[in-house]
């Protein structure tokens, strides 16, 4: 079956990033190549680091689209089908290939509420009937042999525990063979070193967390076959599956929203600080002028003001998928717009220390020009502090996207994201008994990404900024 | 030091009137009026006449800033601009969408917000402080460690959370205060005392842990190490000489969001059901509601800059180098 | 020795594995000054601190210990140190600028020490506040009790400090630096009332200081600190005499004494303190090293008359080698007759003025008058010394000259071509001929740039070499000429210490191939030794490529060595202004005179100190500017400033009543 790629916007971007960000740190600054280092041998950095990585990866993988070939029909032309997929898609096409009537708990085998049913003989009771994925799996898979007597959510949690442990120690031990051949030193030493935890990289710390990411994935992985994993929501839909496609939402979120500020802040924030005089009045001008407009406000002002634009122009958008992605990428520039002040005045004050060093001084008798200065005195001793604001600012996008979405300004209603869940699901905690997972699978997994963006920019700001003013 | 401040205070209006224009072209410029019609009288089979109808009867029908019909000044004053953005400095906001008095809804609104937001700002001021100061008492010990490590997970916790595991276990598990709505007057203390205490919770992560680094910056000045060298203990120098110097930046950066606790918050009102200005704006939204959301930009604005003008009093007040110079 | 006050023996001090203080053992008797004296990083402002028990978080005491009247202090509680600080006691930093609470009035940080220590209150608080302050020379110290630390000026911040070690009536002092962050005059002032307040009250005394010359006026018994370990003890008289140690003699020869005499300049730098040491400290760097040196760790050898020293070379008492040499090596310089030439560069009532913020809405905007109407010549090969304090505008002069500062008034000549060049061309051109190196190495480098890349920087932009191969063969020279290794252009700037810092900003000065080079404070951001490592390597330029020199500088001993011509200045304008030798010699203007005496020398036994601080340059006293500190002003001193005289050598002096060199 053939396939057209489809690059969105928000793909395109995201992928940009990834490239952009690599080559900063394999080509980049002598500063940041040495810092990234000295980043790695915290431990929590480690931990923190190949958990985004996992979210990160996700994302990636759900930022890859494209079409599929329809069935050739004769005469006609080549035909690709509205939907647009991502690879992710493709990978857990599993979770959403069956959908039940309404709520289910977690690894449920039934029905979380009671509808009518068709038993057997023909009759019509209410009752909590079989899932219809559990009814079509489970058959031919009764187990021979030693397993049969555990119980089947043992059976394949087990499973998925061992095969996590081997996936995990796999993992590392390609990479401690790539380290040792890097290094010049023998595979058994490195891994001797390591295992004493006198490497110079948590190699321990980095073991633990890929072993129990590797264990969850594929305990999921396994329970998965059967059940729904973190049960299915209102309308039925797997909650495991939603949770997993709201991660590219999130990254999304961060990512681009902090890629919006970027280019504003540094901008105008070492031009006010190096140029001063009438320069500075109007940047200060500018981003006073934004930082009184409350933020909330103007962004939903902003995105009301948008969602008119789709409504009166919906010939622009030729699939639901860039619709979503059009008002996701506008988001993320409304959000950016109002937030890169802090950052602006930050830099604006550090370019005002950094124009009266010495050194800038010399270039100037140099007969070095302004932008000169500017791109290789002034930016690369600056580039430290962006790069703690930039980690440190992605959390607080993420968790922004929760907010706005609840306020109905948020990504489109029709995308899946954490804040979608949680606003669907705000009323579900008073129903009697309580639907809690949805819930609690939304916040889990942005608090998750959260955490670990959060330790990270932590490591990020001690391992560049040691002391606050590395020299 | 007096002109000082009312060069400060006259700064604001280039600021103001900035605020405006943007927000005025956001409004009515890549919204017109037209556009505001159709979306209040359905998109489709909109009548043109309709359309004149319903801006002439919104006060919607005049040019944006120049009216070259009448004459004179007034060419100016009989405009959208003016009418809809530049009274707003005489403080007239105009009726809502719906056809309500603003102005008087703002007044009336403005107290439960600050039932609200007052004493959320006044107790997490003192927990925060508090517990900074707690940790840097302790640095470098295995509280101060526990300490970062769940200041860090309180701040990773989305605040709709706070929120909702608030209601849900206070409110309707164990059933200690109502889950949402407000009474005015003395009674409205049990309406009040969770949605304060959910978010002074949510704050405290963020708070404590910059409140924390403040100190510790503090502790590492010179003027510290001479206290010790006087023989002063480690409370008196914590509490004296620390604290004074901390409280600085954090009390004056308190004060600049002082003013913007009137605008309430628009999360916690509007789960708690508080008929607050929060609300206010909620409801506005869900309605299209541009007059009260403009009005709502501009009053934020305002209390913005009064807020910036209250940091630079506050600084004057709190830091002798600038009191004397 | 009769008992001592305070016994410190073998204490050893790490961060991390530094070994910052390396098994140190010495004692101060009661009413004795006891001076630590050692370069940045030999360990003796940790010794100071250990005393205190204030040592930082990342610093841990490893052996040894620290008895004061016999009581071993490292052994105390806590709670029973406290009164030990500031009681038993005092201690004085070295940044005043600092050590204050900002937010505090001065009376409240004193009352503090003197309610704790001497249980006062009320007003026999205040007035045991106000007599104190009194004391340390504060006049009308009961309104300068209510003042900030902003309010008053650095000399007066270092008296309160020294008040408020003294609140708890101490047995010991402890100053750590105390004058290096002060003026020359202020200095002279400060360390008078070091010496009368030890007097009067009986303390002893543990000062540190890296100035040989203050060592010299203030100490009874002097230890040498070098590397973590003491290499030399003993009193004042023999060790000023006799020093053993050959790095106690090369701080001697390093001292800029005679003119036209190269100094002895150590080579090479501290050894990091993270190794083991097998041999001595010092062997890398000492003139008379042997095999024994690097193979065995010198001990304590006791010469007599309470004289110790940590030297292989030493080996009995009856040994002693001469006291420090002074060999005399007159370089090549060609003195010159400056006035056959044509001037390169002539600057002529320069004027350099920075609006201050207007104090109403309306009022008349303040001015403070940086550089208030300076004239100057400068010939090729010449050495012209701007001497002055902190805020006499020197600075600012020099950097009028590289084009970094605009004049607000008057002109600069280069060449007969005033600066400011309208084309391009003309611009370059000038840039390049006129070229600075900075105060402070550690500032005046990117961080992050590759040296190779830093001198090519210049030469780009000034279009000076396009061709990119011959730069770097032009680099390569560059460096070797400086005395570095072409390895180090393809390292960054962290990587080397501040003396080697301090030569690749020469480089880079020197790789746009000027012809004047502003020096400004190129030494005082380092040690002693490698001050006359960048001196003689001035020097040495000078003659080989013909170079003109404007050395900014406060030493006034040191301006003498290396220039010709000399111009002081005070408040933004030259007060005197001649051959370097005579202003010197014979200073004419009282304030040269000053500077002169206030600057302690190894043979000092009287500082003569000015009265009061420099006035602030936006409110430059009426009349002479000096006449508020001048002991020989008169009343026509305090209505009009005096115009510029030539006195019959030759020289110009801004002053009523100059000296008379014949009756000094």
């Amino acid at each position: 079956m053939g396939w057209q790629p489809v690059v969105l916007w928000a793909d395109g971007l995201i992928w940009l990033t990834v490239g952009a960000v690599g080559l900063l740190f394999w080509r980049g600054a002598d500063n940041i190549r040495a810092g990234w280092q000295s980043l790695w041998r915290q431990p929590v950095a480690m931990a923190a680091g190949l958990i985004l990585l996992c979210y990160v990866g996700i994302g990636l993988l759900d930022s890859l689209h494209f079409r599929l070939r329809l069935p050739a029909q004769a005469g006609m032309s080549v035909q690709y089908s509205v939907e647009v997929n991502s690879v992710l898609d493709v990978l857990i096409a599993r979770l959403s290939a069956y959908q039940e009537q309404s709520y289910s708990a977690p690894l449920a085998k039934h029905l979380f509420v009671k509808m009518p049913t068709t038993l057997p003989d023909g009759h019509l009771v209410l009752g909590y009937p079989e899932l219809t994925l559990y009814q079509a799996q489970r058959l031919g898979r009764d187990e021979q042999g030693a397993w049969r007597h555990w119980p089947e959510k043992v059976r394949l949690g087990l499973r998925g525990v061992l095969m996590g442990v081997l996936l995990a120690a796999a993992m590392t031990l390609l990479f401690a063979g790539w380290q040792a051949h890097r290094g010049g030193v023998s595979l058994r030493d490195l891994l001797r070193t390591a295992w004493q935890g006198k490497h110079q990289l948590p190699w321990r710390t980095g073991w633990a967390t890929l072993t129990v990411l590797c264990v969850l994935g594929a305990m999921m992985a396994e329970w998965s076959t059967v059940y729904h994993v973190l049960g299915t929501d209102k309308i039925g839909q797997d909650v495991l599956y939603q949770s997993i496609k709201g991660v590219r939402t999130g990254l999304m979120m961060g990512t681009l929203t902090t890629l919006v500020t970027l280019p504003l802040a540094v901008g105008l924030g070492i031009a006010a600080g190096y140029f001063g005089g009438w320069v500075d009045d109007a940047i200060q001008y500018i981003y006073t002028t934004l930082n009184s407009i409350p933020g909330v406000l103007l962004i939903v002002a902003a995105v009301l003001l948008m969602q008119g634009f789709i409504e009166t122009h919906p010939a622009l958008f030729d699939s639901a998928a860039s619709r979503a992605d059009f008002r996701l990428l506008f988001l993320c520039l409304i959000l950016g717009v109002t937030s890169w002040t802090g950052l602006c005045r930050v830099l604006r004050g550090e370019t005002l220390k950094l124009r009266e060093q010495d050194y800038v001084s010399a270039a100037r008798t140099l007969g070095v020009s302004d932008w000169r200065i500017m791109g290789r005195h002034v930016l690369p001793n600056l580039l430290h502090l962006i790069l703690i604001s930039m980690v440190m600012d992605f959390s607080g996008f993420v968790l922004a996207e929760a907010v706005l979405s609840y306020l109905g300004v948020g990504v489109d209603p029709a995308m899946a994201s954490w804040g979608n869940m949680i606003n669907a699901a705000r009323l579900e905690l008073s129903r009697e008994p309580v639907v809690w997972w949805p819930l609690a699978s939304a916040f889990g997994w942005m608090f998750v990404l959260v955490l670990s963006a959060n330790l990270f920019a932590d490591s990020v700001r001690e391992a560049f900024d040691p002391l606050g003013q590395r020299r | 030091m007096m002109t000082y401040l009312i060069r400060r205070l006259a700064y604001a209006v280039p600021i103001l009137l900035g605020v405006n224009l943007l927000t005025f072209s956001l409004f009515f410029m890549v919204n017109t009026p037209d556009d505001m019609a159709r979306m209040h009288l359905g998109i489709k089979h909109v009548t043109q006449p309709a359309i004149e109808a319903w801006k002439v009867q919104h006060d919607y029908a005049q040019p944006l800033f120049y009216n070259a019909r009448e004459p004179g000044w007034r060419a100016l004053r009989d405009t959208l601009f003016f009418n809809q953005s530049v009274r707003m400095f005489a403080l007239d906001f105009g009726e809502s969408d719906d056809g309500r008095n603003i102005g008087e809804a703002l007044r009336s609104r403005a107290g439960p917000s600050l039932s609200i937001a007052l004493p959320t700002f006044v107790l997490g001021l003192w927990v925060n402080i508090g517990l900074a100061l707690m940790l840097v008492w302790a640095r470098a010990s295995w509280l101060d460690r526990f300490g970062i490590i769940a200041t860090v997970v309180l701040m990773s916790v989305s605040s709709l959370f706070y929120i909702i595991a608030g209601q849900y276990w206070v409110a309707h598990l164990w059933r200690l205060v109502p889950i949402s709505g407000f009474v005015p007057g003395a009674d409205s203390w049990h309406f009040v005392l969770l949605p304060i205490v959910v978010s002074v919770m949510a704050g405290v992560g963020n708070g404590t842990r910059w409140y924390r680094s403040i100190f510790l910056e503090e502790i590492g000045k010179d003027y510290v190490r001479t206290a010790r060298a006087k023989g002063l203990n480690e409370s008196r120098v914590l509490f004296r000489h620390v604290l004074q110097n901390g409280l600085i930046p954090i009390l004056t950066g308190a004060v600049a969001v002082l003013p913007l606790l009137f605008m309430g918050s628009l999360l916690t009102e509007s789960f708690f059901g508080i008929p607050g200005l929060g609300s206010y704006v909620i409801d506005a939204i869900q309605a299209q509601d541009f007059a009260v959301v403009r009005a709502m930009v501009f009053i934020g604005s305002v209390l913005y800059l009064i807020g910036l003008w209250l940091t630079d009093l506050a600084y004057t007040w709190a830091d002798p180098r600038v009191r004397f110079s | 020795m009769s008992e001592s006050l305070l016994q410190v023996s073998n204490l050893r001090i790490t961060i991390g594995k530094a070994r910052v203080v390396d098994g140190i053992s010495f004692a101060i008797a009661p009413r004795q000054t006891f001076v630590l004296l050692g370069e940045s990083g030999s360990g003796k402002s940790m010794t100071a601190l250990s005393i205190m028990r204030l040592l930082p978080e990342s610093a841990h005491y490893q052996a040894g210990d620290i008895r004061l009247h016999g009581q071993d202090l490292l052994g105390l509680p806590e709670s029973a140190m406290r009164p030990v600080r500031g009681g038993m006691v005092g201690m004085i930093f070295q940044e005043p600028m600092t050590s204050l609470n900002p937010v505090l009035t001065l009376g409240e940080q004193i009352k503090e020490s003197l309610s704790l220590h001497q249980r006062l209150h009320g007003r026999a608080l205040h007035e045991a506040a106000a007599d104190l302050l009194q004391s340390v020379g504060i006049a009308d110290a009961a309104q300068r009790l209510h003042d900030y630390p902003f309010q008053i000026s650095g000399g007066m911040k270092q008296r309160v400090m020294i008040a408020i070690s003294l609140a708890g009536n101490p047995a010991l002092l402890i100053a750590d630096e105390p004058t290096t962050a002060l003026d020359v005059t202020v200095q002279a002032q400060v360390l008078e009332l070091l010496r009368k307040v030890q007097r009067e009250r009986g303390m002893g005394m543990l000062l540190i200081t890296h100035d040989l010359a203050v060592a010299a006026y203030m100490a009874d018994q002097v230890g040498v600190m070098y590397a973590g370990e003491l290499v030399e003890m003993a009193p004042r008289e023999v060790f000023f005499k006799q020093a053993q140690h050959p790095y106690s003699q090369k701080l001697f020869a390093a001292l800029p004494s005679q003119p036209d005499q190269v100094l002895q300049a150590i080579a090479g730098s501290v050894p990091a303190l993270d190794k083991v040491f097998e041999g001595c400290r010092f062997a890398d760097r000492c003139d008379e090293t042997q095999a024994i040196c690097r193979n065995a760790i010198p001990a304590w050898q006791d010469l007599g008359n309470g004289h110790q020293v940590r030297c292989h070379g030493v080996s009995s008492p009856f040994q002693i080698k001469p006291g420090p040499a002074l060999v005399s090596s007159r370089s090549a310089q060609p003195i010159l007759r400056v006035h056959d030439r044509q001037a390169l560069l002539k600057v002529r009532d320069a004027q350099v003025y920075f609006d201050l913020r207007p104090s109403t809405f309306f009022g008349k905007r303040r001015q403070l008058k940086a550089v208030d109407g300076v004239s100057l010549d400068l010939f090729p090969g010449e050495t012209l010394a701007l001497v002055g304090e902190s805020g006499c505008g020197k600075t600012t002069l020099g950097k009028s000259l590289v084009q970094l500062q605009p004049l607000t008034a008057g002109y600069i000549e280069l060449d007969g071509v005033a600066l400011g060049g309208h084309s391009r061309r003309l611009l370059q051109v000038q840039r390049a001929a006129i070229q600075m190196v900075f105060q402070d190495p550690f500032a005046s480098l990117n961080p992050r740039m590759r040296i190779h890349a830093l001198l090519e920087e210049g030469m780009v932009a000034l279009g000076v070499e396009p061709d990119a191969t011959r730069r770097q063969i032009l680099l390569e020279q560059l460096m070797t000429q400086v005395g570095m290794s072409k390895q180090a252009l393809n390292r960054y700037p962290h990587e080397f210490s501040g003396g080697q810092r301090q030569r690749i900003a020469i480089a880079r000065a020197l790789a746009v191939q000027p012809r004047l080079l502003v020096c400004d404070e190129p030494t005082s951001a380092l040690d002693v030794s490698v001050q006359a490592q960048i001196v003689n390597l001035l020097r040495e330029l000078q003659t080989s490529m013909g170079l003109s020199l404007l050395f900014i500088t406060h030493n006034l001993p040191l301006a003498r060595h290396l220039a010709q011509r000399m111009a002081v200045m005070y408040l933004g304008r030259i007060v005197e202004q001649g051959d370097s030798a005579a202003i010197a010699d014979t200073p004419a203007h009282p304030y040269s005179q000053a500077l002169l005496q206030a600057v302690p020398t190894l043979t000092t036994h009287t500082l003569v100190s000015l009265r009061g601080e420099p006035a602030s340059a936006s409110h430059p006293p009426i009349g002479c500017h000096f006449h508020p500190r001048c002991p020989r002003a008169e009343a026509i001193c305090q209505v009009t400033y005096p115009a510029l005289r030539t006195l019959q050598d030759g020289r110009q002096v801004a002053c009523y009543f100059p000296i008379d060199p014949v009756a000094t």
